[in-house]
This record gives C-alpha cells, sequence and structure tokens, in this order.
C-alpha cells in the first residue's frame, strides 16, 4: 500500500489546518499552531501504542523503548528508521534523521527554516503520545539546523 | 499503516470541530483540503500505478474502485447504479477505514465525516481533465447499511489558453 504518500499529504493540510480558524497570526498564532500541532499528534501516538499488541511492548530498559521510536515507530510512520541516536545515559536521547520526510518537499538549506518548526510539531507529539502510551512521561523538542535533516529530542521525566 | 491515517484523520475532524461553528464550514474544508491533496496525489498514482489514459467513464470507475482505493485504502469499493446515460455511478464501501472507532457525537448530525474523500477525488480528476461532482449519499456513521459515494461526470476540461495567445 503507498500510503506513506497519502499520509504525507494530509499532514500538509494538518499544518494548514492548524494555523487556520482564526487562531490569531503573529508570533502568538505561531504558538497555537505548534500547540494544536503537538497536540494531535501526541492523540494520534497514543492511538497507534494503544493498537500494537502487548507482547511487542516490553522493553528491559529504557535505552530498548528509545530505539523502537526509533525503528519501529519511524518505520510504520516514515517506511524508514532514524540515521542517529544519541543519549548521554541520564534520560536524553537525539533522534536525527537526515532526511526527514515531512521536509524534503522543502527547499534543502537554510532556506525555510522559520518554517520548518511547522512540519515537526506534530512528530514530536506523535513520539510524546507514544512514549505516555507506554508510561513514559516526557518532553520533546526538535531543532533543525539545515534542511532536510532534522533532530528529535527526548527528555525522560523522572517520576 | 491505516491505523494511522485513521487516527490522524480523526484529528483533524476533531480540530476542525473545535474550530468551526457549524458542521457545514467543516465539510467546506474537508473538502478543500481533499482537493488540495487530489491534485497531489494523482501523480504519484500515476506514477505507480502506469496506468493507460481512460477512454471513458468506465474505465475511470474501475481505475478509481479497483486500481486506486486499493493503492491507498486498502479497500476495493464496487461500482454500481450506472445512470442510462452512463455518466453517473455509486462507489459502494462495505466499510470504511476512516471510521474505524468513530462515532458521530449528537451535535453533528450534519457533518459529512469523510468528506475530504470527495475533494481527493474531485481534486484528482481535475488534473486529468475531468469534471466531476462527487458526494456521499450513503454512510454508515449515519446509521446506513453500507457507505455510498456518488460520481457524477460534468464535462471534459479542455485546456485553457490564456488570453490573447490563440
Amino acid at each position: 500500500m503507498a500510503d506513506e504518500t497519502l499520509f504525507q499529504l494530509l499532514h500538509t493540510e494538518v499544518v494548514a489546518a492548524a494555523y487556520g480558524g482564526g487562531r490569531g497570526s503573529g508570533d502568538e498564532g505561531q504558538r497555537n499552531g505548534l500547540t494544536v500541532l503537538e497536540g494531535m499528534g501526541f492523540r494520534v501516538g497514543q492511538g497507534l501504542a494503544e493498537r500494537l499488541p502487548r507482547g511487542a511492548l516490553v522493553f528491559k530498559e529504557e535505552l530498548d523503548t528509545i530505539k523502537f521510536l526509533c525503528r519501529d515507530l519511524w518505520g510504520a510512520v516514515f517506511r524508514k528508521q532514524t540515521d542517529n541516536l544519541r543519549t548521554n545515559h541520564q534520560g536524553t536521547y537525539i533522534l536525527q534523521d537526515n532526511n526527514f520526510p515531512f521536509l524534503t518537499q522543502m527547499a534543502w538549506g537554510q532556506q525555510y527554516l522559520e518554517e520548518a518548526p511547522k512540519f515537526l510539531a506534530f512528530t514530536c507529539g506523535l513520539l510524546r503520545g507514544t512514549l505516555s502510551a507506554l508510561g513514559i512521561e516526557s518532553s520533546v523538542t526538535a531543532s533543525v539546523a539545515s534542511l532536510p535533516a532534522c533532530k528529535f529530542q527526548v527528555v525522560i521525566q523522572k517520576a | 499503516s491505516s491505523e494511522l491515517f485513521t487516527l490522524t484523520y480523526g484529528a483533524l475532524v476533531t480540530q476542525l470541530c473545535k474550530d468551526y461553528e457549524n458542521d457545514e464550514d467543516v465539510n467546506k474544508q474537508l473538502d478543500r483540503m481533499g482537493y488540495n491533496i487530489g491534485v497531489r496525489l494523482i501523480e504519484d498514482f500515476l506514477a505507480r500505478s502506469n496506468v493507460g489514459r481512460c477512454h471513458d467513464f468506465r474505465e475511470t470507475a474501475d481505475v478509481i474502485a479497483k486500481v486506486a482505493f486499493k493503492m491507498y485504502l486498502g479497500i476495493t469499493p464496487s461500482i454500481t447504479n450506472w445512470s442510462p446515460a452512463g455518466d453517473e455511478f455509486s462507489l459502494i464501501l462495505e466499510n470504511n477505514p476512516l471510521v474505524d472507532f468513530v462515532e458521530l457525537p449528537d451535535n453533528h448530525s450534519s457533518l459529512i465525516y469523510s468528506n475530504l474523500l470527495c475533494g481527493v477525488l474531485r481534486g484528482a480528476l481535475e488534473m486529468v481533465q475531468m469534471a466531476v461532482d462527487v458526494k456521499f449519499v450513503q454512510d454508515t456513521l449515519k446509521g446506513d447499511g453500507v457507505t455510498e459515494i456518488r460520481m457524477r461526470f460534468i464535462k471534459r476540461i479542455e485546456d485553457n489558453l490564456p488570453a490573447g495567445e490563440e
């Protein structure tokens, strides 16, 4: 099934919708739009995790859970794996994707750096939502130095 | 997986219902977004499917039901209710993947939940020079037994030259 194209096109419309609906322009509009996108991604991430077979979600260590995100979640959503994973072994993980599918349609390099966060917010929420359904609270942010490469920083909240 | 699309679509509809006061506006937004998706999806479809030019509306119907729906949503609707002139038909979806786990809340009786699909079909066909009208006539979400999409051929779209270039 070629549904990754359909999903990517839907995501583009979702980003546009997050900035519509009279949400206001300017900085406040930007922040609200990002919040809306992150919230949607969160609910979808929870939904996805809830539908996985229970046996697939038993992880011995936190690192195994993060690897699950890099391999299986990325595989299900983007049909690929992340390119790099770093950690300080103290609850912070950086997932790097050098060719992030939601950014590849935009011009490479620095030209659309300002627009990039809009296309990362949903995925941040997706990661946070999946972890939440697995019983892990986290905060997830994303950064882009040069399109289409980006990094997602996952910080696990200690109980 | 189709669950990803279904879940994301559900989150989108929920958000639109918050943003717009009445169902008609949500329906219009869904149609517009579907149109935007359709005009781009057609390129992907033509590249992947290798189908040639359709010679008539019956061929178009076959391609939509047996190739396109299968490719993107994993289902094969059946084609029924052809008009005598051959310019209208229905797609019958036994199950609609967009509505898995969805229940329409009571105060959204005018919402056409899957209206995005109408826009997608309209936009995609416009890019291959066909103007069509697409609408839902039955919806399992509203208690009907099946989901039925009615497609009507309006006209062939000729390439329009800019004014002054004859």
